[in-house]
């Protein structure tokens, strides 16, 4: 028998293949990704549970109601800031990769900072000063004469709109860095081609550069919008009714932790959806690099006027997005470092950094290991494990806390009664409500930012590379130290300094999940931010954004290391 | 070695030299002692919904007196069900929550105990605790409404129900009436007049807004003072919070253009929330924890509420803050509030029936 048919890519007289697959690594990637996936998919457990209220009663109330006006508010929301961030992310980051122009060396780390900035703290700051008894109004008033409320149109920032402009100069970082990276590292002698044929530079970037760098610019797009989607403290802040608001106020108010869990399903299947989506669209098309990186790229120096619109350009995110806000929270700091200094203040830093820098290491480990994993033998199961083990950044993250809780809980319990029935020992909880637990839970919501960039990264590295090392005796292990790690060196940092900036600010899991008598510096701001004290808490807010700004810098200066050729290390 | 390998080793040494750094961090800080420090027996695991800045001063009052050490975890969403899935494992001994609703949930999901003293049941009046002593109220605070000083009449609005009348179009300001303080709220319109009357009062007062809920209440007087609306619903102890704030004299201003009115008078009183506590129960420290909860209802701790926040101290003979009483005796609804409690799902569902969260729709 040797009739062999195609069934989705496997060949169905090796059954016995699907296992020989199965090797060291594709086992370790699934173990893994299994592991990971457990706190997403308790998710989706808790959602068929019977709650206290029947979840019939709940979605016939939420479908009669409010659910329609969730789903638009939040496609608007995801739409604008997906937009907002494409935009602003590409085309400064195709400005200072590509260009020459006054400042363009500052502009190209500095792009970087806002992503140092929490979107709770961004909506807080720039309602105190847009707001109707905001110092820009009360001036507008002085100079026109406007007396009273109504009597003129101001745009109202607690909105939509609002919510729209404030994630997208947070986030449009995210979509910046991995489309600098991906410029980067095209080859120059496509770029050339382009040129050749006598395309202008608008059409050699949007013919030429975008496709190419498409997907680590969907990689970019699609964590905002995940974030967007998440979202709860901009949104709540605001009084826009999202489906995250949605969520938690069909499980706090409501008292059904089905529900919402329920709610946060459709919400996870919809995202999933989308990303399915995007990658059919791909038709499976794959980029890679043959060029040499070490050629420098075609920089284009810009004209007068033209330098000059560049750098407006590049500089009215920085401005927005991080020197208002981190000068505001300066200024409140002056007048309140007092509350937080006599707190124990370096004790929550140091806890923030610790917990930072730990998962931020672990996190890479993982999302490399996945990824190349894949790489190695791409078997559907492993690829659908690691998608699922990577969608906890799309669930809100109190949810993905209870998520994260649950398992915990179970393993402590069922280890304490057998050990209770066997040796009349009871062990009490073990992992629940531990730093352990917390790194769990961080590991699970952001394990898509190191494993999306460095897979994304991976991905551009042509085959035929593994295939020289191997014919050359080396063996998986060896190939991804000697072949890849020196490549994707820069992505590997990109990815370990966002999970690093992520877990500094990240607020929800880190308030449920931590032990007795433990701040972070996101909790500890959030005492007062919650009841709208932010300036108490300033200098807190403030260290975020400043241990943000560090590596940050470090990131952009080794991005543009990663090309030796390219012009910025030469220049400075 | 040769230059050339030594070079090539810095990466790896680099590396090495970070994780070592890394895991002594972990070891020396004090995350070793704050994993299991809960075993003391001489000490009671607290989580609590109220902030820790809040509620410290109180702490400390007690293990001063007591020598017990209180460990505490500032939860918000998810308290109740962390304390389920931990089940009788948890090291939870007792619960701070600053509304009716949280402890109501959490009488429903059986994570409680029921337990009864002497001290707590002299101290703690019966309508502010609960019938078998699964929760006890610590302090109270009356949802008020606040009103310009300038722009409105004594008189004018006298109740709740005077909020929702059509001569105060665009007069009206509040928070989201999804938030706890507004759900209960609702929730107490309900048990005393009945969904449609509710509804109906909602609307009308939707309408009013002069724009969508936002803000804190705190955020509703900064409005008022500047002239977006006349009205805004909020607790009290809001104004003491900002006539004291020497910090932020901006605050001190918005209070001076502030009239209190205590709606309800004449009807069935003014609706009157509680901050309290409850034992859970897998409570392994519980006497520490009954001591802890009567040392709060007890004189001492209950004038350090009244002076810090601002709110009613539950036990009837304290001293009020001399601020506090210059607002007047006012008659509190009676009710009890276990069923307001049970009206809040309707409450949150008719904030979204009638769209209030939108804002006014009359335009």
């Amino acid at each position: 028998m040797s009739q062999r048919v195609s069934v989705l890519g496997l060949e169905k007289t090796s059954v016995f293949a699907l296992f020989r697959r199965i090797d060291g690594w594709t086992f370790g990637a699934l173990l893994t990704s299994l592991l990971i996936a457990v706190p997403i998919l308790s998710v989706f457990v808790v959602a068929l549970a019977p709650g206290i209220t029947s979840s019939d009663d709940i979605w016939s109330h939420l479908v009669s109601t409010v659910l329609f006006h969730y789903i638009s508010t939040t496609l608007t929301l995801m739409l604008g800031v997906g937009a907002g961030t494409l935009i602003i992310g590409t085309g400064t980051a195709w400005l200072v990769t590509m260009h020459r122009f006054p400042g363009q060396s500052i502009f190209e780390w500095a792009l970087v900072l806002p992503l140092a900035v929490p979107a709770y703290v961004i909506a807080y700051v720039y309602t105190d000063l847009l707001e109707y008894a905001g110092p820009l109004q009360i001036a507008l008033r002085g100079i026109f004469g406007w007396s009273s409320y109504g009597d003129y149109w101001f745009p109202e920032i607690r909105s939509l709109g609002g919510a729209i402009a404030m994630l997208t100069l947070v986030l449009y970082p995210y979509v910046y860095l991995l489309a600098r990276a991906a410029f980067l590292e095209q080859s120059v002698s496509v770029l050339e081609a382009s040129r050749v044929l006598g395309k202008t530079p608008w059409q050699s970037f949007t013919k030429v550069a975008l496709p190419i760098a498409r997907p680590a610019v969907v990689a970019g797009v699609s964590l905002v919008m995940m974030e967007t989607l998440n979202d709860f403290g901009t949104v709540d802040y605001f009084a826009v009714a999202t489906f995250t608001a949605g969520i938690y106020d069909v499980w706090l108010n409501m008292n059904s932790i089905s529900g919402a869990a329920q709610l946060a399903s459709v919400m996870l299947m919809f995202v999933i959806a989308l990303i399915a989506l995007e990658r059919l669209s791909r038709h499976g098309r794959k980029f890679h690099h043959t060029g040499s990186k070490h050629a420098t790229l075609p920089t284009v120096p810009l004209s007068h006027s033209k330098a000059l619109l560049a750098s407006l350009i590049c500089l009215l995110p920085i401005i927005l997005g991080f020197a208002i806000p981190a000068g505001i929270l300066i200024d409140y700091s002056l007048a309140f470092y007092q509350v937080t200094l006599d707190s124990d203040y370096l004790l929550y830093t140091t806890n923030s950094l610790l917990l930072a820098s730990t998962s931020a290491v672990l996190a890479v480990m993982i999302g490399l290991f996945l990824a190349y994993s894949i790489r190695l033998h791409g078997s559907p199961l492993l690829i659908g494990a690691a998608r699922v083990a990577s969608i906890g950044y799309a669930v809100p993250g109190a949810v993905l806390a209870i998520g994260v809780i649950l398992p915990l809980s179970y393993f402590d319990n069922a280890v304490d009664s057998y050990m209770l029935e066997t040796f009349g020992y009871s062990t009490g909880l073990i992992l629940s409500g531990t730093i352990f637990a917390v790194i769990i839970g961080y590991l699970v919501r952001f394990l898509a930012l190191s494993f999306g960039t460095l897979e994304a990264s991976l991905g551009k590295v042509t085959i035929n590379m593994d295939g020289a090392s191997r014919t050359l005796g080396h063996g998986p292990a060896s190939t991804l130290k000697r072949v890849h790690l020196p490549l994707i060196r820069t992505s590997i940092l990109t990815a370990g300094i966002l999970v690093f900036v992520d877990v500094m600010k990240e607020l929800p899991m880190t308030m449920l999940l931590r032990p007795f008598n433990f701040e972070t510096l996101a909790t500890y701001v959030h005492q007062y931010a919650s009841d709208e004290l932010l300036e108490e808490s300033a200098l807190g807010a403030l260290t975020i954004v400043g241990a943000g700004i560090l590596p940050v810098i470090i990131l952009s200066v080794a991005i543009s290391r990663s090309r030796p050729g390219h012009r910025s290390s030469e220049s400075s | 070695m040769k230059h050339a390998d030594l070079h090539r080793l810095y990466p790896k040494i680099l590396g090495y030299a970070a994780v070592s750094v890394l895991v002594t961090g972990l070891i020396v800080s004090p995350w070793g002692n704050t994993a299991r420090a809960t075993d003391d027996e001489n000490s009671v695991n607290l989580y609590s919904y109220r902030q820790a800045f809040l509620i410290d001063p109180l702490l400390d009052a007690f293990t001063e007196q007591t020598g017990i050490k209180v460990n505490t975890v500032f939860v918000k969403k998810g308290m109740l069900e962390r304390l389920k899935a931990e089940g009788r494992n948890s090291d939870a001994d007792m619960v701070l929550s600053a509304d009716i609703g949280r402890l109501h949930d959490m009488v429903t999901a059986g994570v409680l105990q029921g337990v009864s003293s002497d001290k707590l049941n002299k101290n703690i009046p019966s309508q502010f605790r609960h019938p078998e002593g699964l929760w006890y109220g610590l302090t109270l605070r009356a949802r008020i409404i606040f009103a310009s000083k300038d722009r409105t009449q004594p008189g004018e609005v006298l109740s709740l129900a005077d909020l929702a009348k059509p001569a105060l179009q665009g007069r009206v300001c509040t928070r989201s009436g999804k938030h706890v303080y507004n759900v209960s709220l609702i929730a107490s319109v309900i048990a005393n007049e009945g969904i449609d009357q509710t509804r109906q009062w909602l609307t009308g007062l939707r309408d009013n807004l002069a724009r969508k809920p936002q803000g804190n209440d705190r955020a509703q007087a900064k409005a008022i003072s500047e002239g977006v609306c006349d009205y805004a619903i909020a607790n009290t102890y809001y104004m003491g919070k900002m006539v004291t704030n020497t910090l932020k004299p901006e605050q001190q201003q918005w209070a001076a253009g502030i009239r209190i009115i205590f709606p309800d008078q004449d009807g069935h009183g003014t609706h009157v929330n509680i901050s309290g506590a409850a034992i859970t129960k897998s409570a392994k420290h519980r006497d520490n924890a009954i001591a802890l909860l009567e040392f709060l209802s007890d004189t001492h701790a209950q004038e350090i509420y009244a002076e810090q926040n601002f709110e009613y101290p539950v036990k009837p003979d304290v001293t009020l803050h001399p601020l506090v009483s210059s607002w007047g005796k006012f008659k509190a609804d009676t009710i009890n509030l276990d069923k307001v409690a049970q009206h809040r799902i309707t409450a949150s569902k008719l904030v979204d029936e009638t769209a209030f969260d939108l804002g006014p729709q009359n335009d």
